[in-house]
């Protein structure tokens, strides 16, 4: 069974690959077709040649003439052999001065002057030398039909049957048997040449495509920063207030009332104080989102506020000659806050240090290195815990590196490092 | 006693006007950003402003930047700052800038305690302080290196804390549940200790506390 069916393989795949099969004839158009958009070229080549004085024009022509052909070079590849290739993405229109700029400077269109001058010449020389080999294997394996055909004036003996037209023949056979490989061959090349030299380069095209997304992920930073800093205000200016003078009027019914029943007294009085709890949630919930301290006065007024609530002594060192971004100064304010919730929850501390600096960092441009550090138990695993993975999150979103080092028995030092330049 | 009010939010500066008239002020203006406080306060000349930190246009630290400006242009005006956060940046900024008059930086939800926040408003209105207890804790935090207050005991800070909020002998002894001429003893120690000559017993209070506030700024 399995022989049949490798059997059968063979026989679709040479049947597949004779002279008369879809894919020789696919593959020679492909080639014969880099005809046509060579002649250009050629023809700029005797201009240049036979008008030397005037050697500027074609050369002009051949500049203006490339994105002409690129498209008919793109055409030829996606139509006749079914392989796309992508076009260079260029950031204004060719028709504005500095779309022509960005075209004359691009690499890309270097690598295109390349495969239009040289390789374009050569696909085309190899389909000319293509067609005379189909012609010529055709001609030659038709020897005796020829002989047929020719008028006999009884020069030839037993009707032609001679050694040399049989070699002839087989030589001709042989030679359309090859023909569709030459034809392969030619459209490899013209292929690989074609996707190096034509498209856009992908080094750099990954490059830009990195630095688009850096770009684009800065930006949904900033919009979160934004939108967290549009709810604290929302809550701040609406609901806040609200209950500030909520639980006001009913300190004022309270004092103003001392007459009231016992149950009324104490149903205010009850009022009262979840109003004042309220409140206090409240604050605590849109103070994590973005003090206005931190965007008034910075970094350090902003941790001594953390720092103070915290239940243990917290000793805090800001040393900041320059403030970094908004989105850098909102990220480091989260770690503190939440590096100082982790130690009064988790780590049995007795106090805190906390140190902030504007240290340089070679090629990445200066960073603001965080420095948690408590005397508490140790055993922090970076691996488990909500907060410790919330704080890697907000770190990693801004590109910064975290460390923590936790050694059994303490002490803890979390370390972050964030790029100012953001 | 005339006061004026800065606060954005309208709802509470109708409890505000409520309140202060409980306490026997006159409201002479109401206003709803630091532009129309100053211009208040330079046409009534009022015993008291009653200030909003944050206020527009920029929601941010205006009623701090107005009250630095009433403390230098009006000197008989006591202010007292009302914040949803108390800031201890602001609050040195505040107490550094030395006029005769009261000063005070309370948390917005103290206006909840009403007989408490009259007490407070009164005290600022006769020339004292009114800290909120956060705002103590945090300059207390940022306090550091060899001063006179090192030499203190622990429970002379804290009935140095206590006098910082602006609290009455009375108050101190409550607050800490000891008699009263136990807190006199101390302050007496705290007055020898950061070498503040016998004088006027309320100034020495003011200075006392000012001592232990310079720190910070």
């Amino acid at each position: 069974m399995a022989t049949w069916s490798a059997l059968k393989r063979s026989y679709t795949w040479i049947a597949g690959h004779t002279p008369w099969s879809a894919w020789a004839w696919r593959n020679t158009a492909f080639s014969v077709a880099a005809i046509p958009p060579a002649l250009p070229v050629a023809t700029g080549f005797l201009l240049l040649t036979a008008t030397p004085a005037r050697s500027g024009l074609p050369l002009l022509l051949a500049l203006l003439l490339c994105p002409l052909l690129t498209g008919l070079q793109r055409s030829r590849f996606r139509v006749l052999l079914g392989l796309d290739v992508p076009p260079v993405v260029h950031t204004h229109p060719w028709r504005t001065v500095r779309g022509l700029a960005e075209r004359l400077r691009s690499e890309a269109t270097r690598r295109q002057y390349a495969y239009h001058l040289a390789v374009s010449p050569l696909a085309a020389l190899g389909a000319a030398a293509l067609v005379l080999t189909w012609a010529g294997g055709l001609a030659a394996a038709s020897a005796y039909a020829w002989v047929w055909m020719l008028p006999s004036d009884g020069e030839l003996p037993d009707f032609g049957w001679t050694r040399q037209y049989d070699l002839l023949t087989a030589g001709g056979v042989l030679v359309l048997l090859a023909a569709p490989w030459m034809a392969a061959l030619l459209t490899r090349l013209d292929a690989l040449a074609a996707a190096s030299l034509l498209g856009p380069n992908r080094a750099r095209e990954l490059q830009r495509r990195v630095e688009d997304l850096a770009e684009s992920r800065a930006g949904v930073l900033d919009a979160a920063d934004i939108e967290r800093r549009r709810i604290e205000r929302d809550l701040h200016d609406g609901a806040q207030q609200r209950l500030v003078s909520l639980a006001m009027n009913l300190g004022i019914a309270r004092a103003t009332l001392p007459g009231l029943p016992p149950e009324a007294k104490a149903v205010i009085d009850e009022a009262h104080r979840e109003a004042k709890e309220a409140i206090e949630e409240l604050s605590n919930l849109v103070r994590g989102l973005h003090p206005a301290v931190l965007e008034d006065r910075g970094l350090d007024a902003a941790l001594s506020g953390i720092a103070a609530r915290a239940p243990l002594p917290v000793e805090l060192t800001v040393d900041l000659a320059e403030r970094p971004g908004p989105t850098i100064e909102a990220v480091a304010y989260f770690v503190v806050s939440e590096a100082l919730a982790n130690v009064a929850k988790h780590a049995r501390a007795r106090r805190c240090s906390v140190t902030v600096a504007r240290v340089p960092g070679g090629r990445r441009g200066d960073l603001l290195r965080v420095v948690v550090t408590d005397d508490g138990v140790g055993g922090a695993d970076p691996a488990g815990g909500t907060g410790l993975t919330g704080l890697r999150k907000r770190v990693g979103s801004v590109d910064g590196t975290i460390l923590i080092n936790s050694p059994e028995g303490g002490p803890t030092v979390v370390t972050v490092e964030l790029p100012c330049g953001l | 006693m005339r006061a004026v009010i800065a606060e954005d939010s309208v709802l509470l500066r109708i409890g505000l006007v409520k309140v202060l008239e409980m306490a026997g002020f006159e409201v002479a203006a109401e206003t709803g950003d630091a532009e129309g406080l100053l211009a208040a306060v330079e046409e009534h000349r009022p015993d008291l402003a009653l200030v909003d930190v944050r206020m527009p246009p920029g929601f941010t630290d205006e009623g701090v930047r107005a009250a630095l400006m009433i403390r230098s242009q009006s000197p008989g005006t006591a202010v007292l700052l009302l914040s949803q956060f108390v800031e201890e940046r602001y609050a040195a900024d505040l107490l550094s800038s030395r006029s005769g008059a009261g000063i005070g930086y309370l948390l917005k939800q103290r206006v909840a305690d009403v007989e408490e926040f009259i007490d407070a408003l009164r005290r600022v209105a006769a020339g004292g302080t009114a800290l909120d207890p956060q705002v103590v804790a945090q300059l207390l935090l940022r306090r550091g290196g060899p001063d006179p207050l090192e030499r203190l005991t622990p429970r002379e800070r804290e009935v140095l804390a206590l006098m910082a909020e602006g609290r009455s002998n009375a108050g101190i002894a409550d607050g800490l549940v000891v008699s009263e001429s136990a807190v006199a003893k101390h302050i007496n120690n705290i007055f020898a200790k950061l070498d503040l000559p016998p004088a006027a017993e309320a100034h020495r209070r003011v200075l006392a506390v000012l001592r232990f506030l310079d720190g910070a700024s």
